[in-house]
């Protein structure tokens, strides 16, 4: 018997490690039920339901492949991270079915791992009607994506050795994984989830103060920590009308959306210098403000509002919120000139930064591709010429700009081939291409059908697992994924 | 003087050579029997074979009775422990090292006596030439610029050219040829000979070699009064990214547009690296003309041949003006060669050697000399001392310039002094004040004083000028 348990599983010791997360996943689930106790409302006993089948489920699992222990392979990591990213929104799906009545499988899959990949796409309506504690169990697994699930697991359980570190740099996004902030890589998880629950805790008391009631100041953090674009409404921001609040969401969104190594070494050394001596940190802060201004200008001079303060106001924060691939909104931005809402949408591919909880291909790939590209057109002018490309004072090594290129075409690949693929099940061109750019990139409102004043309750199931696909993709950085589709990865 | 010397590398060598012509008995040891045996050869000193950290050696090299260490072996890690082993072991009264990492320095505590290296001085060559050279971008029309008194005063080296303001017309007519600034002629060389008397009836003639003393601000009126006036140096191209052109590099890379020709691929990499991206690192040979005139080596201002082979420096150099570039420099170790390209198409032909000894023979000369530095390959050398005592003690205090006995061809140049108490009080920080010597200036204790030696072999009877006797004291 257990000759053939290894022979059919000889990777079991992965499923061990998926029950352990699960076990964890599980005791998060009390989160919302103590929001349900509190509140007195009736889904106490749903969460209670979820989180017993959930933990059941992995003590079953840790219990049958506890004897195959064994030192995990790098490959593993994928393997693993793949794993707990696809079996995750399962479980985190099964309150909002237990308690919403008519929810598909795939649409409580969809809205979980939209969650978790902090895209904050939903298909549900009435959000204001939903009790709270439904809501912050939405909100609270942006949270959990934000930093990783599973750097997180890498942080609070010693069991996975040295093949934390491959779980680590599979699950973080960023061409370079290889600069450990600490010896041990738990060490560097838990110094990462700390300044992120740090920040998270001052986000949520800045919401408060800014004039929400505590609990929608939770929710908000959440999905303002994972840029994901969940909210407790259905106008979004609109629902507060706040230019206070607005302006504690943007401070903490562009926060968010810098590499949080940066803010552990800045805790670390008590200095804020390497937020600016970074190279990658410092474009995006330019990227964004740039962006900020040229939006507002633009608003302004074709007349959208009659006002600069208040393009100034609506271009800051949608902008802000789309760039980081948020996905807040403060007004139905689709209505304005088509520049303004694509010139959003093509930000959300590249502003955030590596190590940070947002999505795209990140400010330093493309920064590195566009020295590159530059240090060719050089070598044109000088053939001789040895112009390596630098970030700061240090030099990347071709392997990891290699590395990006590759990235970058399957990237553009995995987009083309999603839209063919919407446009295929009959989507319209706009709602198909933005779509697709707002799940690679965990964005979350697209343009048209999908648009800030729409949400994808619309879409077929057939388009809904594109759409999960995609986000599952965007959030792993394709690469981590694809990897499994390789037979190499598969031979002994 | 007893001096041990560590290292017969070029330093070693070209330190030993100054030193033993001036009846210093030198020591020196170094781990290869032939460069030892082929130094013993030619000079009057005693060569060791071994490991000059190992006390044994040392010991065997005379370090008890020594009276100063020269630590200059191509590692600083070798220099540094050399010195503290004969601080520790043998109680060496001066100690100098040659250390290239700059984190090292003078009177700090990883370097003193009672914590550290016990290193008295730090030498860095590579820095002296480096500087030397940037001297040289700076004021591209001078053969050198020296400074003394701490840089507010500096000794030029110009080479005249008919045409400009002060050729053909004698040493009496300056001051009203170039009324703005004050200088002082201190030497001229005529066919590599230093004409034995300067007076107001000497003319300046086109292809001497002038030797000025001037203020730090002047140095560029200075220049033009003898020579043509050049464009500032904004394009240069150094050959060779070694110690020195990195160095080089690295100072000058923001505000001039620099390439460097490197044909190690490996050490492209690394200054490709250390340099800021404006500085444009070519993989290739200096002397390969197609290279040269791909990088437009004609509208260069400046080529600097700075490897460390002097054939490749010589002849990369010679393509490089032939191809136009505005003005060449070659680094050239060999004493013959050097020889033989003084006065072809290279404009400065550099001894790296030779441009570090000053701050060897700083620490070297007798009496109250702060700086020295050694000029033409070694065959004449400038000083500045410091008068202490009073008018018995001291063979200079308290008299005027021409009561001064000084051997032929040696000149006062120039006093630097430092302001009066009360006149401090009425002008905050005021600056030290720069006298040219005349024949009646009155040198008074606690003066700077810059004198110019064209013989070498005088130099002890300066060196005395600067003695107090110790019986007076």
């Amino acid at each position: 018997m257990k000759q053939m348990r290894l022979k059919v599983l000889p990777r079991s010791a992965l499923l061990t490690v998926l029950g352990g997360v699960l076990v964890l996943f599980s005791l998060s689930l009390s989160i919302p039920l103590i929001f349900a106790l509190i509140f007195d409302e009736a889904t106490s006993s749903t969460f209670l339901q979820s989180m017993l089948v959930c933990a059941l489920v992995g003590f079953v699992l840790i219990g049958i492949f506890r004897g195959s222990q064994r030192e995990m392979l790098p490959r593993d990591g994928f393997m693993l991270v793949v794993l707990v990213w696809s079996v995750l929104p399962a479980f985190g799906g099964l309150p909002l079915m237990l308690h919403i009545e008519g929810l598909s499988f795939t649409d409580a899959y969809f809205e979980s791992i939209s969650a978790l990949t902090t895209t904050g796409s939903t298909v549900l309506e009435g959000l204001d009607r939903l009790p709270i504690s439904i809501n912050v169990w939405r909100h609270f697994m942006v949270l959990l994506g934000g930093m990783g699930i599973l750097v997180l697991t890498v942080a609070i359980l010693p069991i996975l050795g040295v093949g934390g570190s491959q779980i680590y740099k599979a699950e973080t996004p960023g061409p370079m994984k290889e600069d450990k902030l600490t010896p041990r890589i738990s060490e560097t998880a838990r110094g990462l989830w700390l300044v992120y629950f740090m920040i998270s805790l001052a986000c949520w008391l800045a919401y408060f103060l800014a004039g929400m009631t505590w609990w929608d100041a939770f929710m908000h953090m959440c999905s303002t920590m994972g840029l994901g674009g969940f909210s407790a409404y259905d106008d979004s921001f609109a629902h507060f009308d706040s230019p206070a609040i607005e302006l504690v969401a943007i401070c903490f969104m562009t926060l968010a959306g810098v590499n949080f190594g940066l803010y552990f070494l800045a805790w670390r050394s008590r200095s804020l210098k390497s937020l600016w001596t970074d190279f990658e940190a410092r474009s995006y802060f330019v990227l964004m403000l740039c962006s900020v201004i040229g939006v507002s200008v633009f608003l302004y001079s074709q007349s959208v509002y009659e006002d600069p303060l208040t393009a100034l106001r609506f271009a800051a924060f949608n902008v802000v919120s789309i760039a980081t691939t948020t996905g807040f909104a403060s007004t139905d931005y689709a209505q304005w000139p088509l520049f303004a809402p694509v010139f959003m949408l093509s930000l959300c591919g590249i502003a955030t930064c590596a190590g940070s909880t947002g999505g795209g291909i990140k400010m330093v790939r493309l920064i590195l591709i566009l020295k590159q590209s530059r240090n060719e057109l050089i070598r044109i002018v000088h053939p001789r010429a040895v112009v390596p490309v630098k970030l700061g004072r240090s030099v990347i090594e071709p392997a990891i700009l290699q590395s990006i290129l590759g990235f970058l075409v399957v990237y553009l690949l995995a987009i083309c081939l999603g839209t063919l693929m919407l446009l295929f099940t009959g989507l319209d061109a706009v709602s198909s291409f933005t779509a697709v750019i707002a799940s690679i990139n965990n964005t979350g409102p697209g343009l048209g059908e999908v648009g800030p004043a729409a949400n994808y309750k619309g879409l077929s199931d057939l388009q809904t697992w594109v759409c999960i696909i995609l986000m599952l993709l965007g959030r792993l950085e394709l690469m981590s994924v694809l990897v499994l589709f390789v037979p190499h990865f598969w031979r002994h | 003087m007893n001096i041990l010397i560590l290292g017969a590398g070029r330093v070693g060598e070209s330190v030993a050579e100054s030193l033993v012509s001036e009846k210093n008995n030198i020591t020196i040891v170094d781990s290869d029997p032939s460069r030892l045996m082929d130094l013993q050869a030619r000079l009057d000193l005693k060569v060791i074979v071994g490991n000059g950290i190992q006390p044994s050696v040392l010991a065997q090299a005379g370090a008890a009775d020594s009276d100063m260490l020269i630590a200059c072996a191509a590692s600083d890690e070798t220099n540094l422990v050399a010195c503290k082993v004969a601080h520790e072991r043998f109680n060496l009264p001066t100690t100098i090292a040659r250390v290239r990492s700059p984190e090292f320095v003078e009177n700090d505590p990883l370097t003193s006596r009672s914590t550290g290296f016990a290193v008295d001085h730090v030498v860095c060559p590579e820095q002296i030439v480096t500087s030397y050279i940037e001297k040289l971008i700076a004021y591209p029309e001078a053969l050198q610029v020296l400074e003394f008194a701490g840089g507010i005063l500096n000794l030029i080296a110009v080479r005249a050219v008919t045409g400009s303001p002060l050729v053909k017309h004698r040493l009496g007519e300056i001051p009203g040829l170039v009324p703005s600034c004050e200088f002082r002629v201190v030497a001229i060389f005529r066919n590599e000979k230093a004409l034995s008397t300067l007076d107001g009836n000497t003319t300046i003639e086109h292809g001497d070699e002038v030797f000025v003393l001037a203020a730090a601000k002047d140095i560029h009126e200075v220049l033009i009064a003898m020579h043509n006036p050049s464009d500032p140096v904004r394009k240069l191209v150094i050959a060779g990214g070694g110690n020195v052109g990195l160095r080089l590099a690295r100072s000058i890379a923001l505000d001039h547009r620099l390439k460097i020709i490197e044909p190690r691929k490996s050490r492209c990499d690394y200054l490709a690296s250390q340099l800021p991206t404006r500085a444009l690192i070519l993989h290739g040979d200096a002397s390969d003309a197609r290279l040269l005139e791909e990088e437009r080596i004609g509208e260069t201002d400046m080529f600097l041949a700075l490897t460390n082979d002097d054939e490749t420096n010589i002849m990369s150099a010679l393509l490089a003006k032939q191809m136009g570039a505005a003005k060449v420099l070659a680094i050239v170790n060999r004493k013959a060669y050097a020889d033989l390209v003084q006065g072809t198409q290279i404009d400065v032909a550099l001894s790296p050697a030779h441009a570090a000894i000053g701050s060897f023979l700083t620490y070297i000369r007798r009496g109250n000399v702060v700086a020295v530095h050694s000029l033409r390959r070694g065959t004449a050398e400038a000083l500045e001392g410091i008068i202490l005592g009073d008018r018995k003690s001291s063979p200079m205090a308290h008299r005027r310039v021409d009561q001064i006995k000084l051997p032929r061809g040696a000149s006062i140049g120039a006093i630097v002094r430092e302001p009066k108490l009360q006149a401090a009080d009425d002008q905050a920080g005021a600056r030290n004040q720069i006298l040219m010597a005349h024949h009646d200036t009155v040198i008074e204790p606690g003066d700077h004083v810059v004198i110019f030696v064209s013989h070498k072999k005088d130099i002890h009877l300066v060196e005395k000028l600067f003695q107090v006797e110790a019986g007076y004291l």
